[in-house]
């Protein structure tokens, strides 16, 4: 089942390492923007946004739009990031907002409902089959040349933005006063509403940005993969298994955990091309085993 | 209903609570209760435990909600509304278990408390917060939750202050604290009410209002039974004996 040899050949290679290292990177990246949004989710509202993944298609197919538009990847980029947390601030206030502090399996169903509506909208707008953006003009310029692999300038531009947004999540939820009080908000809403401050609409501003990350990851992955209805039920698992190995309400645990799965794909793809899911499963399984609450996470966002 | 002459219906009247009543689940709690408020005027509400007090206090700032009855304040009809509703037509609540936000620094729980008041005055702030209470300078960045019980009600109080309220509804501010502490909240009431802010003050123990309240009104299984000023209510033995546990 593992191929040992083409294994040991890649690990050896300095240029199939860098290759493969960049790759899982931005698999990485994407999973992180999107988990991280899962995470912050869960961390304030303690609710599981189970259709998260379809704010990842939705910015992706919004950023492919207005590309194909305007011709302009950044503001394709800002549109499909904005786009995305607009549709999550309307997803939470009419209706996932109605299912908070009830069982799971309500949440579970009337997400998974919008799955299915959002899949066939899409549909109906952009078509069943494959999308393809390519890269985008800004960014078709010659591969850089590292340790003998080469390493696309997008890919270095994708993984610098996620790194800045993903340090300004934290930024945002630990020293600003929108973070503050959304925080205090998550354990202790009544008291917060008695200072003066309307709760619900601190809720679905933090719900509308967890799902602007998704759009953003969408964004960046229109370019580097290939877009459909239903790109966001495998991208939702992934993030998930992310979220789960890097501890619910953690972003810098999102982040670890979702380069040690990007990796894994990447050298897995090389080293055991038929067991890269089964492997990321078994090590959320370790996790889960030997560390419950994740690598580190503390059960909300601290 | 019982007393002499009703002290806090002199002046004008800031907030005005009439026939509430609340229910928790199928249990009735408050039955009818009436309250007017004068302003600038500090009224007592004085009851045993479980007499009606933090109900009543919780109904006036949102907290739960009266299925009859009206709350009013300067005018506009509050009840039913929302806590953030409530607190914004300026009504500070400061809870009985104190709700401190235990992970936040002790400035992050000035901080979210930080609003304009309803004609916009800003007569708060971070700095004069800190001058009114010295140690919540001193403990600025220690964690909320890390605080003793008198700090964390000093915290709690200090937060709904930077809220800029016309009313301040404080819930057994003396309650489970030890009686040198207890004396120094009674002092920072006395320095509140100079401010000229209207506080309604729900206390188990009269001898904590005296001097500190003008205007008394007394709760019993959430009835108002007794209505009068202080100085009327500690002369009165048979309320006193009946209704408190003194």
């Amino acid at each position: 089942m593992i191929d040992f040899d083409a294994l040991a050949a890649c690990l050896s290679t300095s240029a199939c390492l860098v290759n493969q290292a960049t790759s899982g990177l931005i698999i990485g990246m994407l999973l992180f923007l999107v988990a991280s949004g899962v995470t912050l989710i869960f961390g304030v509202l303690h609710v599981i946004n189970f259709a998260h993944g379809s704010f990842y298609m939705i910015g992706a197919y919004f950023a492919y739009t207005t590309y194909v538009l305007t011709g302009n990847y950044f503001l394709a980029a800002l549109v499909g990031a904005v786009g995305a947390g607009i549709c999550g601030i309307l997803f939470e206030r009419l209706i996932i907002s109605r299912v908070y502090g009830q069982n799971l399996l309500m949440q579970l169903l009337v997400c998974y409902a919008f799955i299915l509506i959002v899949d066939d909208l899409v549909k109906i707008i952009w078509g069943a089959e494959y999308l393809a953006m390519g890269i985008p003009a800004e960014f078709r310029l010659p591969p850089l040349r590292f340790a003998g692999g080469f390493v696309p300038p997008f890919y270095l531009f994708l993984v610098g933005i996620a790194v800045f947004i993903g340090v300004g999540s934290v930024l945002l939820v630990t020293k600003t006063r929108f973070g503050k009080i959304v925080r205090a908000a998550a354990l202790n809403a009544p008291m917060v509403s008695a200072l003066g401050i309307r709760v619900n609409v601190y809720f679905a501003l933090l719900f509308g940005f967890g799902c602007a990350l998704a759009g953003v990851a969408g964004a960046l992955a229109a370019p580097v993969r290939s877009l459909t209805p239903g790109m966001g039920l495998g991208i939702l698992v992934e993030s998930f298994i992310v979220t789960v190995i890097g501890g619910m309400g953690s972003i810098p645990g999102a982040f670890l955990a979702a380069i040690i799965l990007g990796l894994t794909r990447s050298i897995g793809s090389v080293g055991f091309p038929l067991f890269v899911d089964g492997a990321m499963f078994m090590i959320m399984a370790l996790v889960l085993i030997f560390r419950p609450t994740g690598l580190l996470g503390q059960g909300a966002v601290r | 209903m019982t007393g002499g002459t009703n002290g806090s219906t002199a002046g004008d009247v800031i907030l005005k609570v009439e026939g509430i009543d609340v229910f928790y689940g199928a249990s009735k709690i408050l039955f009818g209760v009436d309250l007017e408020v004068g302003r600038g005027r500090t009224l007592a509400l004085l009851g045993r435990n479980g007499a009606g007090k933090s109900t009543t206090m919780k109904a006036i700032a949102g907290i739960a909600r009266p299925r009859k009855g009206s709350i009013t304040m300067e005018g506009q009809n509050l009840a039913g509304e929302r806590p953030d509703i409530i607190a914004r037509a300026g009504i500070g609540y400061v809870p009985e278990d104190r709700q401190v936000f235990t992970m936040h620094s002790v400035e992050d729980n000035l901080l979210i408390g930080m609003k304009k008041g309803i004609r916009g005055q800003e007569d708060w702030t971070l700095e004069r917060v800190y001058d009114t209470f010295p140690i919540l300078a001193r403990m600025k960045d220690r964690r909320a939750g890390l605080m003793s019980g008198g700090e964390q009600q000093m915290l709690t109080i200090a937060r709904t202050l930077m809220g800029n309220p016309d009313v301040l509804l404080l819930d057994e501010p003396s309650e489970g604290l030890a009686p040198i502490i207890v004396q120094a909240i009674g002092d920072l009431i006395r320095t509140l009410r100079e401010t000229g802010v209207t506080i309604v003050l729900a206390e188990q123990n009269m001898h904590f209002c005296l001097g500190i309240s003008e205007d008394a009104a007394v709760i019993d299984k959430g009835h108002i039974v007794y209505r009068d000023t202080i100085a009327g209510l500690r002369a009165n033995e048979e309320v006193t004996k009946r209704y408190l546990a003194i």
